[in-house]
């Protein structure tokens, strides 16, 4: 690493943020700076091992007499069941699907991050670190970030003794493959179901322990609320979703591994059950909400075909690497076949604005570029609204250049599922794609130990907002689930049940009656206003604004337009939401009124946090914050702070905690890809 | 485009159920088959029917909720999941018979939704090879020679959807069983346990319901991730050294 950007770690880089600007005044209250209690000190690459050796082991005789929920089955959830499960810990997981092993985590397709160095090409733990820190545009924390580059080597060798068959070599060593425009090859994967092989190695790791009777699996349960007695988090309420049955879970510490709330647009390339209830429940019971508006959007996916749709599905990533992005010159050109569209009158805007990176520039501004192509009326495929929303990604050079057979070969899966749902074929018409959303960076905000500021209470994965700042690298998601599980959490959470057990809390207790009321009273609600719409048609409405207006570009007037819809929208589902069937049986449009309630919710908080931040970093673009060049454009004096906001309560307003982000190991710089 | 779809319909699983015909116009055959079925069930709603309960979650093939008999066949007529189907493989004016998986060790929950718990059951027999976290070593001291990981990798691209229980006549879950034993039967990773995994899972299968496997290939006929039938030849050659061994 060059010298500029390496330092002892002693001494700050940058300054504390002084915010000047206030767009969001009126929305929100000011509170108090929040600093992190146990941030961790010293030269970075000794503050893990540090501080796994300080944290508090607890007696494996006690462990069994801990109670431990887990909320979510994914790579997260899965991970840290099977590992607090093995330690002695007695553990109960919770998931929405039939199996656990059909958390979201089973869809991702490219591949897992780990700085091996198998290639000898100059990667490291420092690289792996300096690049997620970059990649996130300078908005997480170092030690997070060094501590994840840190663990990721365990964590393949962990996925390998489990079986997961990952690509290997003709000698019978991994293989690892570059990604996402990275210079080095680092990302393990097994075909283009990476994401698959390592959940079922997590779930087949956590059915031992289920054997073993140190987990208990609570399967198609949904968590409706958090039991907070006395400020600590000591349990959750759920639903049996078979049942109906409102039910009550205490435990001696909870974890949520719930996931992302990329369905709050309604179309992403999340599962359908994506959600924000778990986390917007604890929200609501006092955890802060950190950066919510950082999305991210990817560029590849297969565009909208039409109202009817229901998911986006990703292309992966790849496919930038050997296929050309372009759009007709002439907004006429636009519904005439590609094919008869001559050279001379194609633009290949990525090629033509980035020389250098070209078709590879990193996610946000593909996407970005993509979507001021179609606003200029120069996207194609069918008309959805006014618009044409897509542009071509044309392998006809790489055909000629590698023959179709090499193309076949290496995306011959991805080429079948594009077929499958167009019922068009790559091979003889340009494909079409369109950004979608596609991950959060923004969650429950904690602490280096993932503990969120309710005690007892911590957060993983996806669900937490910890390590990717505002914009996430690809192939990290699924680094950073396992780290948590695997290795952070199990190494965490054991120093805050070194006080446990617990005075035990009883089903009568003034929290847990309290909780479970409101649930109940909330089913009842939902099942009695008895309007005319569905709940799903509110998702599809709140999905269309917060795509509109706090998509892929954000402004100062759109997020206020958007802020107005959606309280309107608000009010309008508690009037005129019409859910029919019972609260005793599987009812799934009950399920989904839920959901869509807390979507709602978070929706507008998204909307005041975008507004707020009035400068432009990784996937948060704002419209006043651009260089002349029409790019993105950071403020760190006044923004390089982590926005960790408040519940206000029913009708009041968010109250913003800024916990200042301090570098001391890397140098900020503004990114250029020119 | 217009169907005429004919849907079981039950309300919890002691009711008895039977199949309900619905008209539904406005099908484009750009639709997947869960949207179509999205589209019923907004009509339902507002005509004030309790929508049609059906799992699914990725739509995208590959979390393996999605699990319909469409017109007598596990997944419908093409080789994939129900989600990843879409309308044009269907014909205007065509009735479409929609059920669930129908297998005894598969109940019925509710309209097309079963209970598939069994299949963690038996992975909790021993589908998993014991590495305890911060056990393992370097990943790279036990080279796996490619052809075995490719295969291995090959039959864990399993979904666990069931649709080879439903199409099999004996209701058996011998692909769903060998894929997981051939998977980590592959591995040097998964020696030390391969006899003792081998016979305490197919004991669960056994216990389970799961009919016996007579060999007549309609499991891998409709499994969307085209497991092989010789996953079954190997479960069986694994049982057979597991009992030669003593267990
Ligand atoms: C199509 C796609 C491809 C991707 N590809 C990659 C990739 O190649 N590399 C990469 O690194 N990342 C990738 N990602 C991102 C990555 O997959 C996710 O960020 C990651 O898997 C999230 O894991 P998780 O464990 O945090 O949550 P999830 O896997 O989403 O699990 C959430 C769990 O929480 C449960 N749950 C949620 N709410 C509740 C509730 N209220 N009550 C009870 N249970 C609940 C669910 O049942 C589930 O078990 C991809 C994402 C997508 C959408
Ligand atoms: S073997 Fe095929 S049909 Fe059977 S569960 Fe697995 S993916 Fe489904
Ligand atoms: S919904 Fe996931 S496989 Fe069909």
């Amino acid at each position: 690493m060059a010298g500029s950007t390496l330092h002892d770690g002693s001494s700050p880089l940058n300054q504390a943020a002084k915010q000047t600007s206030d767009d969001a005044h009126g929305y929100y209250v000011a509170g108090e700076p929040l600093v992190d209690p146990v941030t961790p000190t010293g030269p970075i690459a000794d503050r893990w091992t540090t501080r796994r050796f300080e944290n508090r082991l607890v007696n494996p005789a006690n462990r069994r007499k801990l109670d431990v929920i887990i909320v979510g089955t994914g790579l997260a959830g899965g991970a840290a069941a099977a590992t607090l499960g093995e330690a002695g810990y007695n553990v109960k997981s919770f998931c929405y699907q039939d199996s656990p092993r059909r958390a979201h985590s089973i869809a991702a397709q490219g591949g897992i991050n780990a700085a091996k160095n198998y290639k000898e090409d100059g990667d490291s733990v420092f690289r792996l670190f300096y690049d997620t820190v970059k990649g996130g545009d300078y908005r997480s924390r170092e030690s997070n970030v060094y501590r994840l580059a840190e663990v990721s080597t365990n964590i393949i060798d962990q996925c390998v003794a489990q079986g997961v068959p990952f690509a290997r070599e003709y000698g019978g060593l991994l293989d690892n493959r570059s990604f996402g425009g990275v210079q080095v090859s680092r990302t393990f994967y097994a075909r283009g179901q990476t994401g698959q092989q390592l959940l079922l190695g997590a779930y087949q790791a956590m059915e031992r322990q289920v054997a073993a009777g140190t987990v208990t699996q609570y399967t198609r349960h949904e968590m409706l609320e958090l039991i907070v007695k006395d400020g600590v988090a000591r349990g959750i309420v759920a639903r049996d979703l078979v049942s109906g049955e409102i039910e009550t879970h205490l435990a001696d510490a909870v974890v949520l591994a719930s996931g992302g709330y990329g369905n709050v647009f309604f179309l992403s390339t999340n599962a359908m059950g994506c959600n924000v209830t778990a986390t917007w429940r604890a929200h609501r019971k006092g955890a802060y909400m950190a950066n919510p508006c950082y999305t991210q959007i990817h560029p590849t996916c297969i565009p909208v075909s039409g109202e009817h749709q229901s998911k986006l599905t990703l292309m992966s990533e790849s496919l930038r690497n050997d296929g050309r992005i372009w759009v007709p010159k002439k907004v006429e050109d636009c519904d005439k076949d590609p094919r008869d569209i001559p050279e001379e009158d194609r633009d290949y805007y990525l090629e033509r604005i980035y020389p250098a990176f070209g078709n590879l520039v990193p996610r946000d501004i593909a996407s970005r570029q993509a979507k001021n192509v179609c606003d200029e009326g120069r996207g194609v495929g069918p008309l959805v609204g006014d618009f044409r929303r897509g542009v071509y990604l044309d392998f006809t050079d790489a055909i000629e250049r590698m023959g179709a057979d090499v193309v076949k070969e290496k995306y011959d899966n991805l080429f079948d599922m594009y077929e499958r749902i167009t019922g068009e074929n790559p091979y003889e018409v340009p494909m079409r794609i369109y950004p979608a959303v596609h991950y959060v960076m923004g969650g429950l905000w904690v602490d280096y130990h993932l503990q969120s500021n309710i005690p007892g209470l911590f957060v993983t994965g996806e669900a937490n907002f910890s390590d990717h700042g505002a914009n996430r690298l690809g192939a990290s998601a699924l680094m950073q689930g396992l780290a948590d599980g695997y290795f952070v959490l199990p190494n965490t959470i054991r120093d805050y049940l070194a006080d446990g057990p617990f005075e035990k809390i009883t089903e009568d207790d003034e929290a847990v009656v309290e909780a479970r009321r409101s649930v109940e009273k909330r089913v009842e609600t939902f099942l009695s206003i008895n309007g005319s719409r569905s709940a799903d048609s509110y998702h599809r409405e709140l999905g269309h604004i917060m795509w509109e207006y706090c998509g892929m570009e954000r402004s100062e007037e759109g997020l206020r337009k958007a802020i107005d819809m959606i309280r309107e929208l608000k009010k309008d589902f508690w009037t005129d939401l019409k859910v029919l069937g019972t609260a005793d049986s599987l009812n799934q449009s009950l399920e989904k009124a839920g959901r869509v309630a807390d979507f709602i919710e978070l929706g507008e908080l998204m909307c005041i946090d975008a507004l707020n931040r009035r400068e432009s970093c990784g996937g948060h673009f704002r419209a006043e914050s651009q260089t002349e060049e029409g790019e993105a454009l950071r403020h760190d004096e006044e923004f390089a702070y982590v926005a960790a906001w408040e519940f206000g309560g029913e009708d009041g307003s968010p109250v913003l905690h800024k916990e200042d982000l301090i570098y001391t190991a890397i140098e900020m710089k503004q990114r250029s890809y020119k | 485009m217009n169907l005429t779809l004919k849907i079981w319909r039950q309300q919890n699983p002691a009711d008895k159920g039977g199949l309900k015909t619905y008209e539904l116009g406005g099908v484009s055959e750009d639709m997947s088959f869960l949207e179509m079925l999205d589209v019923l069930n907004e009509q339902l709603n507002e005509t004030g029917e309790e929508p049609v309960a059906f799992d699914h979650d990725c739509r995208e093939g590959i979390c393996g909720s999605c699990a319909l008999m469409i017109d007598g066949q596990a997944h419908g007529p093409e080789v994939t999941t129900t989600c990843q189907l879409h309308m044009r493989s269907f014909k205007d004016g065509q009735t479409i018979t929609i059920e669930p998986w129908r297998a005894d060790a598969f109940p019925v929950i509710k309209d097309l939704v079963t209970d598939r718990s069994a299949f963690d059951r038996i992975i909790q027999a021993g589908g998993y090879i014991s590495a305890n976290t911060g056990s393992a070593p370097e990943a790279n001291s036990v080279p796996a020679p490619r052809d075995k990981a490719t295969r291995a990798f090959n039959v864990a691209t399993c979904i666990g959807c069931g649709a080879c229980v439903a199409a099999c006549p004996n209701g058996s879950a011998s692909l769903f069983l060998g894929a997981k034993i051939t998977h980590l039967g592959e591995l040097p990773q998964g020696q030390p346990e391969r006899d003792g995994r081998v016979a305490s899972m197919v004991a669960q299968h056994d216990a389970e319901g799961f009919g016996g496997c007579t060999n007549i290939g309609e499991c891998t006929a409709a499994c969307p991730k085209e497991i092989p039938l010789d996953v079954i030849s190997q479960l069986n050659k694994d049982l057979r050294t597991a009992i030669r061994h003593g267990h």
